[in-house]
């Protein structure tokens, strides 16, 4: 039992290692300047506007559900203009980053993995490397920087989309008084909250891409093994979130308190 | 021919628990053909990719003119495949790109910005391989033998000093084969390319070779020049050259 725990902490810490690794290896090619930017452009054009539903709908339902389920709970107590204000709160700080990171890791994420994954297992990244180029140059770097660039605009998207979608049911659907849910919302909103879900979109990015990127970068054993990156690298991803998420909202809780407006 | 471009020194590596070269050395001259026969399976394609240092060895030395390569990092060996062009087996294309987006890329990775010298180039590449008029199809529509007529255009775009062949006859027709023998006797004698080059394919060989070297249980077993290796008498380069097994016969 004891071993069980110890190679599963080895393996998780020497896991931990290869995305820092890969993480150190990309931004001294971004710093030294070896970046294809026609390439980033593609990556932006991939990841930003080919999630573009996905996340409207993701930031559009869960407002829309998270305001219904706040109304019932907060009519019983004539609380019903404090609506705006949670939902808004809790799509900044949490659902927007969360879901939308989520919900990018399994349709970008795993396009990396499979697409990386396949370029390893066919022997085009030996040609890569045959012909002088650096993988992490060509596939890593231009990916890391279209989702730093693109993950804290669709999560700011997604909440955008949640509060208005929240707006509408709360005062169209539930008949909230528009002029209290959007005093409120200003009230208890300011700059700090945004910027906590921008952060949060450029780190749960940065999961996102070194691991998905790892997983591609160490696919073997052909369509299986290709298979299995994707898989492993949109679980990963998810709980990487997760996890990273909590630790990110105590750290930015004592840089942005909540509750001190 | 007498610089010797590379010198492969004791080479030893294994792939889990096999061990496929076993103290392997070779040196390959400036200008010359070698050509490395040997068993399927035998650790021709692994050597070759030790060469060109995608692949560690367990030890033993890589000297590319004078230079270790065992030694280098992934950075340090970009000027080192600078120099050298790889033919793979399946010709490993680039699956995204078409045939002149992949024969270009080489040039557009080396800072080739003017698109008339590259469109220049990638049309006399890919004519020196017959593949004229299919630029704009995909690998995925290709046969094997275009797919490998179309990578060693890429290869060669770039006029390496040394080109590594995997293979470079397999799975074409023996009019095609005839015409990459040809190109790669062109390449050395216009160009002063070294080449490697691993076959099965003896016509190939007697056609191209200017030593030929026999990779036995992970060692050299032979090394002479093709005339040496018709006149060999020895029974295991004997069944190799004349394609003899000595299973149960049918």
């Amino acid at each position: 039992m004891i071993a069980y725990l110890v190679n599963g902490l080895r393996a998780f810490f020497i896991y931990l290692g290869q995305v820092g690794v890969l993480a150190s290896e990309t931004f001294g090619s971004i710093f030294a300047g070896r970046i294809r930017w026609r390439l980033v452009f593609d990556q932006i054009a991939e990841i930003g506007y080919g999630s573009q539903l996905v996340v409207i709908v993701t930031g559009a339902f869960t407002g829309a559900v998270f305001t219904a389920q706040a109304y019932f709970q907060f009519a019983s107590l004539n609380m019903e203009t404090a609506v705006g204000p949670v939902v808004t709160l809790a799509m900044f700080r949490e659902l927007g980053p969360v879901l939308t990171g989520l919900m990018v890791a399994g349709r970008v994420g795993a396009a990396m993995s499979a697409e990386i994954g396949t370029m390893k297992v066919t022997q085009q990244l030996d040609a890569l490397r045959a012909l002088a180029v650096h993988p992490v140059d060509y596939l890593v770097v231009p990916r890391a920087l279209a989702m730093f660039f693109s993950m804290p605009l669709l999560v700011i998207e997604c909440v955008g989309c949640g509060v208005l979608a929240a707006y509408y049911v709360a005062v169209h659907v539930l008949g909230v008084e528009a002029a209290y849910f959007v005093a409120n919302m200003v009230k208890f909103t300011d700059a700090t909250d945004i910027a906590m879900a921008l952060i949060k979109g450029f780190f749960f990015a940065g999961v996102i891409v070194f691991i998905s990127c790892r997983e591609g970068l160490n696919a073997r054993d052909g369509a299986v093994g290709v298979g299995r990156a994707t898989t492993e690298s949109v679980v990963l991803c998810s709980l990487g979130i997760l996890i990273a998420n909590f630790f990110l909202t105590m750290f930015l809780n004592i840089l942005f308190p909540a509750g001190q407006r | 021919m007498n610089t010797p471009v590379l010198e492969v020194r004791d080479l030893r590596t294994s792939i889990g628990s096999q061990e496929i070269l076993r103290g392997f050395s070779l040196e390959v001259h400036r200008g010359e053909t070698m050509v490395l026969l040997g068993k399927s399976g035998g650790g021709k394609s692994v050597f070759l990719r030790h060469l060109i240092g995608l692949m560690t060895p367990l030890s033993g030395e890589i000297l590319f003119e004078g230079q270790n390569i065992v030694t280098l990092n992934e950075r340090g060996l970009e000027p080192v495949r600078r120099k050298i062009g790889m033919l793979f087996q399946d010709g490993a294309l680039f699956d995204s790109m078409t045939v002149f987006q992949n024969v270009a890329f080489p040039l557009r990775e080396r800072g080739e910005r003017d698109d008339k010298v590259v469109f220049h180039r990638v049309h006399e590449a890919l004519g020196l391989v017959n593949m004229e008029g299919h630029d704009h199809k995909m690998p995925v529509n290709l046969s094997g033998g275009m797919r490998k007529r179309v990578a060693l255009a890429r290869a060669i775009i770039t006029a390496p000093q040394v080109i590594l062949y995997d293979e470079p006859t397999a799975g074409l027709d023996p009019i095609v084969s005839d015409s990459i023998n040809k190109l790669i006797r062109r390449l050395q004698k216009q160009l002063n390319v070294t080449s490697i080059v691993v076959t099965h394919d003896m016509t190939s060989t007697f056609h191209i070779a200017d030593r030929v070297a026999l990779l036995h249980e992970g060692k050299r077993y032979f090394l002479g020049t093709s005339a040496d290796l018709r006149s060999e008498q020895d029974r295991v380069v004997r069944d190799f050259v004349d394609g003899r097994s000595h299973g149960d016969e049918g």
